[in-house]
């Protein structure tokens, strides 16, 4: 929802930029602006390599990376594996071992000796796509933050050790928050007797999906919770804790739901059963919706100051582009805390007793 | 929707699903397990520290209220004590008094009596001097004038037979 709010917004921003234009450099804007749809579009975009910023080269127009290449690993009939180098953002043809590989629209196809692309009457290409397990941008940026966190919470718990339990250095800010996710969020949602076997994938998740998202505001830009791949995985494990440690009463309550009148009961069946499957998948939609919209809010903000090219119009959206960042930051921690206290509220449906 | 399918990346699924898992284990071992466990002993031995705390302040309450009533049971056993004492002193006071009284009493009576013994026989005996020296007397004077009278001596041993000391 938010996510097609942000496309709209985006829309008329452009649009009514574009009222501005004078006639004269109508042309010239409007390629600017495809150029930032085309750059934004890009960024929201997993890709094989870890680009920081690019230029135009002045003479031949051709787009000049700086970043550092990321290992491709491709299984097709084997493992194929590469650095990202080598496809150079899909001019160049990969061999490995005896195939051929294009990078194209941020995927690998297999294709020609030649790098041909063909297509089918929609427009899709029809060239085979192998199974890309590469270590992506986003993939990278996930092992990133999952070094980060053990190194940090690690040290928590060592310092416990060496300082009398009580926590020392940055373990002192992150502490309350963990005190404060097994206090307000796992106890009260999941109840007192159960919470315990949850913890661990609560305060994981929590800090995971917070992290990641700051990740994201920060210039490296990266997008990964705002990426369906990583919501979807995050929102099943969810899904399958929930009903992997669910009890009877939680079953009873999906497919004979007591307290109704028994003609009901097998209306309700069908209806609580999509429920089981709606929650995750609210989870995953929420989450990636609001990081990808921020993300493009953010964008399309900043490519209204090149797009303004005046001093009034520029520095204000500079102005709301440092608004939007704060409260993307806010959103950042917010997103994480909704997702980590409806996994909880989740858990606490399955594991809830009878007590009707 | 069907764009999200189509641009869902399965590699990016699998690795994030995966370095997540093995994140929470890891995770789980090193960090979460000894934090949670440090933080509820914290939690425990601060509550436990706040209830002995509350108990000595309770317990010590009490010891003042014993030692109150220690002090004001032994006030009034004193007072008590005091009160005994000074009954008892005053019985014997007034016994000792009354025991005074009736001694004096008793002398006083012997003495009564021991007078009145006295005093009879000193009045015996002031009678037979007096009667002794009557006769004397009257001897004295009758021998100068009976000498020649005879009948005189005879009146006198009459009188004096007549008028006999009763006693």
């Amino acid at each position: 929802m938010t996510y097609i709010k942000s496309r709209s917004f985006f829309l008329s921003l452009i649009l009514l930029s574009a009222s501005f234009a004078h006639a004269k450099e109508e042309e010239k804007k409007q390629s600017l602006q495809e150029e930032i749809t085309e750059y934004i579009y890009h960024h929201v975009q997993d890709s094989h390599d870890f680009s920081l910023f690019s230029t135009k080269d002045k003479k031949t127009g051709e787009k000049i990376y700086y970043g550092f290449p990321l290992p491709v690993i491709l299984v097709d009939e084997g493992i194929k594996f590469f650095m990202s180098s080598k496809l150079d953002h899909g001019k160049k043809v990969v061999e490995s071992s005896g195939k051929f590989y294009k990078l194209y629209h941020g995927k690998i196809y297999e294709t020609n000796q030649e790098g041909k692309i063909s297509y089918d009457e929609e427009g899709e290409v029809t060239n085979l796509k192998p199974l890309d397990l590469s270590i992506t941008k986003s993939v990278f940026s996930i092992l990133l933050v999952s070094m980060l966190m053990f190194m940090l919470f690690t040290s928590l718990a060592k310092s416990y050790k060496e300082n009398n339990q009580i926590a020392k250095g940055v373990g002192r800010f992150f502490e309350p928050i963990v005190i404060l996710i097994r206090d307000e969020i796992a106890i009260p949602s999941i109840g007192e007797n159960n919470y315990k076997k949850y913890m661990s994938f609560l305060l994981t998740l929590f800090f995971f999906i917070w992290f990641l998202n700051l990740l994201g505001l920060s210039p490296l830009g990266v997008n990964v919770t705002g990426n369906i791949a990583v919501t979807f995985g995050l929102a099943l494990i969810t899904f399958l804790i929930t009903n992997l440690t669910a009890n009877k009463t939680y079953w009873k309550h999906i497919f004979w739901m007591p307290g109704v009148p028994v003609w009901l009961k097998p209306l309700l069946a069908p209806i609580e059963l999509l429920g089981v499957f709606i929650k995750p998948f609210s989870l995953m939609i929420r989450l990636y919706a609001n990081i990808l919209a921020g993300h493009i809010v953010l964008y399309s903000l900043i490519g209204l100051i090149f797009i303004f090219k005046n001093l009034v119009g520029s520095s204000l959206s500079l102005v709301l582009v440092f608004f939007i960042s704060i409260i993307e930051v806010l959103v950042a921690l917010l997103q994480a805390y909704i997702f980590t206290l409806l996994s909880a509220l989740y858990f606490g449906f399955a594991v809830q007793e009878d007590d009707h | 929707m069907e764009k999200l399918i189509s641009e869902f990346s399965s590699g990016l699924f699998f690795w994030q699903t995966l370095i997540f898992v093995t994140l929470i284990f890891l995770l789980r071992k090193f960090a979460w397990k000894p934090i949670l466990d440090t933080i509820n002993e914290r939690e425990k031995s601060i509550r436990d520290s706040l209830d002995s705390a509350k108990e000595a302040k309770k317990e010590m309450e009490s010891l003042q209220a014993e030692n109150k009533k220690i002090l004001q049971e032994a006030r009034a056993e004193s007072d008590a004590m005091i009160n005994q004492a000074k009954q008892s002193g005053k019985e014997l006071v007034e016994k000792a008094k009354s025991d005074a009284r009736s001694e004096a009493e008793n002398i006083l009576a012997q003495a009564r009596t021991s007078i009145e013994n006295e005093k009879r026989s000193a009045m015996n005996e002031i009678k037979n001097q007096v009667a002794d020296l009557s006769i004397d007397i009257a001897s004295k004077v009758l021998e100068q004038e009976l000498d020649d009278d005879k009948s005189h001596q005879e009146y006198i041993d009459k009188l004096l037979k007549e008028k006999k000391f009763d006693q």
